[in-house]
């Protein structure tokens, strides 16, 4: 309904500072997508072609490279390594907001200082928080790896942004589903089952897709604490540092592939149940 | 035991903090009956709603329902069903699903909690609908899913929380017409609460009117409109003018007061300030001499016969008998 009109007026009168914003905002763009687009292109590289352009030919050698274990980079297993230890970390989140998001509802004593301790690691540094529960295990003498250590030091980092994420989701809850389920006589679990989990389910599976997502890129708190197998960053990192092939680019690319289907799966799933329920006055 | 009535109110007092929303109140429900809880925001009636539902912890007092005392009953235990201002119906579960949600929760197999879910659909003629989600109907449609959903249960009394308030000012007439409707057939107690005197008027067989979380007048609509208890509930129901006369207040029905020349009769000068054409009638509205609002509400060819405007001076006159004297 506004939209016409306002476009309309728009394009009659647009100020010198739009021009200018307008500039910016694309210098921006192609300094975000710039060099993964470079990326994207020199992973085709042709067999005797090096890691800057021009091509020489083009190719999916690099990509069949991923896949062989490499002297310096065992890129399956630690990819594998790290789509389970993302599994884990989303479950567990999952499971911890919820339970805390439902909680946080009512005020109870202490709830303020609790809320504050829990979101502290947010803006904890990362790598000394890894440090610290490296020299910890180290402390009490236990081996650090991957469902360990790694997992907890990820979890600091992943708890609290789901705590936030669900504040967001839970308060748009109207408390007046529960009193109508309770009220058609089903029991706090029946409740919780059948009515609160289900309702809130495009925002819970946000949650579980951002922590997946945080938890599969995660470097700097995972490097002190992952112990003796890498996941796919620091195995990724380690190549850098230790040869350049195209193989990189290869990997980025199928790496972009897998997040984008990913976050695509479920953008999709979420809008679909959201337009499904379409607008409801409770809601 | 006093089975004489669905739900009787002993004593009910509900305090927030130190915040004393429903104060001490006593309310017999008699069988069968749809009684509207009237009153401006605040005045407690939604939380006396909620307490009979079991929403809300009653601080002091006892409620009984047939006969029974459910004050300590969780809301499933206690026979009641209650319709939420905004329905609350479930958005993820089609109109069957949420309809029959209650008969789920009691382990009832698939198949016949969903031809008894049909039956209610039916009930409330919205059998066309049961493959609908909630979000894909309108206002009016949501609430006849919420009515069935509460049905279901086969309620002893059914508690209704603004019902209306959502809905256009003709489709409230009509849903209103439907409660109704619902309520005679079967044979069930409505509790109905409501801001809306006209709603109330229209639907009551009792009418209680609230105001400071205590109840100042319980009756037939009639009873309430005709022999208002007090200033108060003559101004909230509106259609009266509420008169300093002699040596208190009273109460007259704008429809029983006239202008022109009063004679002998009791009445005020004044200077009219609005005039409104209402249809069937007209309503003239008077700033008397000593500073107090009144009307009349003229018959058309009445009014038409000798017409005045905004300015002109009026005396609103009517007969002794109409005067209702006020408590307080």
């Amino acid at each position: 309904m506004m939209a016409a009109p306002t476009q309309a007026s728009a394009s009659e009168t647009r100020p010198w500072t739009f021009y200018l914003l307008g500039t910016l905002f694309c210098a921006y763009l192609v300094f975000l997508y710039g060099p993964m687009l470079v990326i994207y292109v020199l992973s085709f590289q042709g067999p005797d072609g090096g890691v800057t352009f021009p091509m020489v030919g083009t190719s999916v050698v690099w990509f069949e490279k991923i896949t062989e274990p490499g002297q310096m980079a065992d890129i399956p297993s630690s990819f594998w390594r790290s789509i389970g230890l993302a599994t884990v970390v989303s479950f567990l989140t999952v499971l911890a907001s919820v339970a805390a998001g439902l909680g946080f509802r009512r005020h109870f004593p202490g709830s303020g200082v609790l809320f504050y301790l829990a979101v502290a690691s947010l803006v904890m540094p990362s790598l000394l928080v890894g440090f610290g529960i490296g020299l910890g295990f180290q402390f009490l003498g236990i081996k650090t790896s991957l469902f360990t250590s790694a997992l907890g030091a990820q979890l600091t980092w992943t708890l609290p942004f789901g705590l936030f994420a669900m504040f967001a989701v839970v308060n748009r809850f109207n408390r007046s589903w529960e009193e109508a389920a309770s009220d058609l006589g089903a029991s706090s679990w029946q409740r919780l089952v059948h009515v609160t989990l289900p309702i809130l389910l495009p925002g819970i599976l946000g949650v579980a897709m951002g922590a997946l997502t945080l938890s599969y890129d995660e470097y700097a708190r995972t490097t002190l604490t992952i112990g003796q197998q890498n996941t796919l960053p620091l195995e990724i990192y380690a190549l850098i540092s230790s040869a350049t092939s195209p193989t990189l680019f290869a990997i980025g690319t199928v790496t972009t592939a897998v997040s984008f289907t990913v976050i695509g799966l479920t953008l999709f799933l979420v809008f679909r149940m959201q337009r499904r329920r379409g607008q409801t006055p409770a809601a | 035991m006093d089975l004489r009535f669905d739900v009787e109110l002993i004593a009910v007092t509900k305090r927030y903090g130190t915040t004393v929303a429903v104060d001490n109140v006593s309310l017999p429900i008699p069988k069968a009956s749809y009684c509207c809880l009237l009153g401006p925001s605040g005045c407690g009636k939604t939380s006396t709603l909620r307490m009979i539902a079991g929403h809300e912890s009653i601080s002091d007092g006892d409620i009984l329902i047939n006969g029974a005392n459910v004050t300590d009953l969780p809301p499933v235990k206690r026979g009641t069903a209650m319709m939420f201002q905004n329905y609350a119906l479930f958005p993820h579960l089609t109109c069957l699903d949420n309809v029959a949600f209650s008969l789920k929760m009691r382990g009832v197999a698939k198949a016949e909690r969903h031809r008894r879910a049909r039956e209610f659909l039916a009930l409330v003629h919205m059998e066309d609908y049961a493959t609908r989600l909630p979000g894909q109907l309108s206002g009016g449609q949501q609430q006849r899913i919420a009515l069935a959903r509460s049905l279901i249960m086969r309620p002893s009394v059914l508690l209704l929380d603004e019902p209306l308030s959502a809905l256009d000012p003709f489709l409230r007439v009509k849903m209103r017409e439907e409660l109704k409707r619902l309520q005679r057939e079967l044979g069930i107690t409505f509790i109905h609460v409501t801001h809306s005197q006209e709603e109330a008027m229209a639907l009551a067989d009792m009418m209680v009117v609230m105001e400071d979380g205590h109840v100042r007048q319980s009756g037939t609509p009639r009873e309430v409109f005709e022999r208002p208890a007090s200033a108060f509930i003559a101004r909230f129901i509106g259609g009266h003018n509420v008169l300093p006369w002699r040596n208190g207040m009273i109460a007259v029905r704008a429809d029983h007061c006239q202008l022109g020349p009063a004679g002998d009769a009791p009445h005020v000068n004044g200077r009219v300030t609005v005039v409104e054409y209402q249809g069937p009638v007209v309503r003239v509205a008077i700033a008397t001499d000593d500073g107090q609002e009144a009307a009349a509400l003229l018959p058309d060819h009445v009014y038409h016969g000798h017409p005045v405007g905004p300015g002109d001076a009026a005396s609103l006159s009517w007969s002794e008998t109409a005067a209702h004297p006020l408590m307080h």
